[in-house]
């Protein structure tokens, strides 16, 4: 029988004979991964469970990065008990300042193949998809069970195939192709779904370009999204890892519940106008729009490609007066990268804060929050009302060329006007 | 048949749980500390209308986004037994599930429902009652029915761990 990518990971990791859409099937982690949010409630539901030792140390990963560095003693405590719970279970624990933003440290450090499945306390475990794995998030119960006994259930998703056609353009990224999704499919779209994402548009994207496709995946409601290994994956992978896999695809012929094509040729840069990522527009509906703070960072595309483009548009060039902008690599190795390639400089000089590693304002934990009546631009993936901060507030997501260029004209422009312009 | 519990409704598609439960209070552990921050960024006074037991009704897509537990935690903790809707994003959905808050979907008893409606749930005959009048509920799967009997997935993993 054809199976979609989806049914194949599912049917390795699962102990039936066969799977199809619907059928709830207990799933085995090779992964577990919580942080500071998810983990002390997930660490207390364990217990209740009747655990107390986790499945397996050696499968579970442990990243405090929401409320880091400890906006309150409250967080600190949070952040202490994640300390203490991985030095007692004997689980891979990344202290402050030696890993960034989950799942950008997962990736990073060969905790993801293709093929494999990876459990977060995190909704945008999805992210993992870039590399071809099935990333889930699940709340605090679920990753108890999860710590607990190595495993989830899960219902088998259909597969939505999503087929990028053709070239993006100049200031075209990642971002744009899965706003591009989400505007074709709808919040909802995906949900029971997984989003498969192929073509030669999508082979043509390189890895930090798919992290921010995958990630948002959520966003279109979808169980998961990925792509499909492939050479660029097999590179990215090695001497990274020593986890052996194989490349998978759907089978010819497996059923799909549903098709889409987008032509990268001719696709603008997008915007999702506050209050919802489905809420998508073409740049040119979205210029002229104020912005108070710009926002670069995050799981989705806080990477050194990002970092790179928004550098590109601030060097040489200052944020405009009335603006404020910051800067958060996703990681301490994204960091390093940027400063020794001098873009941090570039972003000091230019008039930004630039921000250790955190997910910090994005989810409205602290370190850039927005007041009432304020607007920002972010290359984040969630614009939901009060998401960072104030609920009069209104987040606008875009890629990292619209949001620097942003940063430089006070208002929502053109990136290809602003590099014209000198 | 559950107890009979009183309606609050919710009339908005894609509500996501940063409206239901806002980011900056995610450093909240204990359940009880977490109630006087439910529903904050939709509409607060939600809270009030929640008095002994309730059942809470929705529309589409209900809980989109984070996958923060502190919504049906809060929620549960405010006297909420169940939730009614058209449809539920998928980690609130099995949150609610694993907490042991049955999440149901039914479309006709979601338009059927009033603020205040007297709501009562069958789940052996698939059956939910609003105002006397009766609706069917979306099938539900055998696993997810064993796990409503059981009170959610830590009582459901329990015995499978002692088990074991």
């Amino acid at each position: 029988m054809a199976h979609t990518l989806a049914e194949k990971i599912l049917l390795a990791h699962a102990d039936v004979d066969e799977v199809a859409p619907g059928d709830i099937v207990m799933v085995h982690c090779d992964v577990v991964m919580t942080n500071d949010i998810s983990g002390p409630i997930a660490f207390r539901a364990m217990e209740r469970m009747g655990a107390d030792r986790v499945f397996d140390p050696s499968k579970v990963v442990v990243v405090p990065d929401h409320f880091v560095p400890a906006k309150d003693t409250r967080s600190a405590e949070l952040q202490k008990l994640l300390r203490d719970w991985s030095a007692a279970q004997g689980v891979t624990y990344y202290e402050q300042g030696r890993g960034g933003i989950e799942h950008t440290v997962l990736v990073e450090d060969g905790w993801v193949v293709p093929g494999s499945v990876i459990a977060g306390g995190d909704s945008h475990t999805c992210t993992y998809g870039a590399l071809g794995a099935f990333g889930t998030g699940l709340g605090s119960t679920d990753i108890a069970a999860c710590l607990a006994s190595g495993s989830f259930w899960q219902a088998v998703p259909g597969t939505i195939r999503v087929e990028f056609t053709g070239t993006k353009g100049p200031y075209v990224t990642g971002k744009d192709l899965i706003l591009a999704v989400i505007a074709e499919i709808g919040v909802a779209g995906g949900t029971n779904m997984a989003l498969e994402f192929v073509g030669d548009g999508a082979a043509a994207l390189t890895v930090d370009e798919r992290l921010a496709v995958a990630n948002m995946a959520v966003e279109a409601g979808s169980e998961t999204g990925f792509f499909p290994a492939d050479e660029t994956i097999a590179e990215y992978l090695d001497g990274r890892t020593d986890r052996p896999w194989t490349a998978e695809r759907s089978d010819h012929g497996a059923d799909f519940a549903q098709s889409l094509r987008i032509d990268l040729d001719g696709l603008a840069p997008l915007v999702a106008l506050p209050h919802s990522p489905g809420n998508v527009v073409p740049l040119d509906q979205a210029t002229g729009r104020r912005i108070d703070q710009v926002y670069i960072g995050n799981c989705s595309n806080g990477t050194i490609t990002d970092l790179r483009q928004a550098a590109e548009m601030l060097r040489g060039r200052k944020i405009a007066d009335g603006t404020r902008a910051i800067i958060v690599p996703a990681s301490q190795r994204v960091y390093r990268q940027a400063l020794a390639e001098g873009l941090l400089d570039l972003f000091v000089e230019a008039g930004a804060m630039v921000s250790t590693p955190t997910c910090g304002a994005c989810f409205g934990g602290g370190g850039g929050v927005l007041g009432p009546g304020e607007n920002a631009i972010t290359t984040t993936n969630r614009n939901f009302r009060g998401r960072m901060g104030s609920s009069e507030a209104g987040v606008h997501l875009a890629n990292a060329w619209v949001a620097a260029a942003a940063a430089v004209a006070g208002e929502i422009v053109d990136p290809a006007e602003l590099a014209e312009a000198g | 048949m559950t107890r009979i519990c009183r309606a609050i409704v919710i009339r908005q598609d894609d509500v996501d749980t940063d409206v239901l439960y806002p980011g900056a209070y995610l450093n909240v552990t204990e359940v009880e500390k977490m109630v006087p921050y439910l529903f904050e960024g939709l509409d607060p006074s939600l809270r009030d209308q929640c008095q002994g037991d309730t059942v809470l009704v929705v529309e589409s897509n209900f809980g989109a986004g984070s996958s923060r537990e502190h919504v049906p935690q809060a929620m549960l903790a405010s006297g909420i037994r169940f939730v009614i809707g058209k449809s539920f994003a998928r980690i609130f959905y099995r949150n609610c599930i694993n907490l042991g808050l049955p999440a149901l979907v039914a479309p006709d008893a979601v338009d059927a429902a009033r603020p205040g409606s007297q709501v009562a749930v069958d789940l052996d005959e698939g059956t939910v009652t609003v105002d006397g009048e009766r609706f069917d509920l979306a099938p539900i799967p055998d696993f997810l029915r064993d796990m409503f009997a059981a009170g959610g997935l830590v009582p459901w993993m329990r015995e499978r761990l002692a088990a074991s």
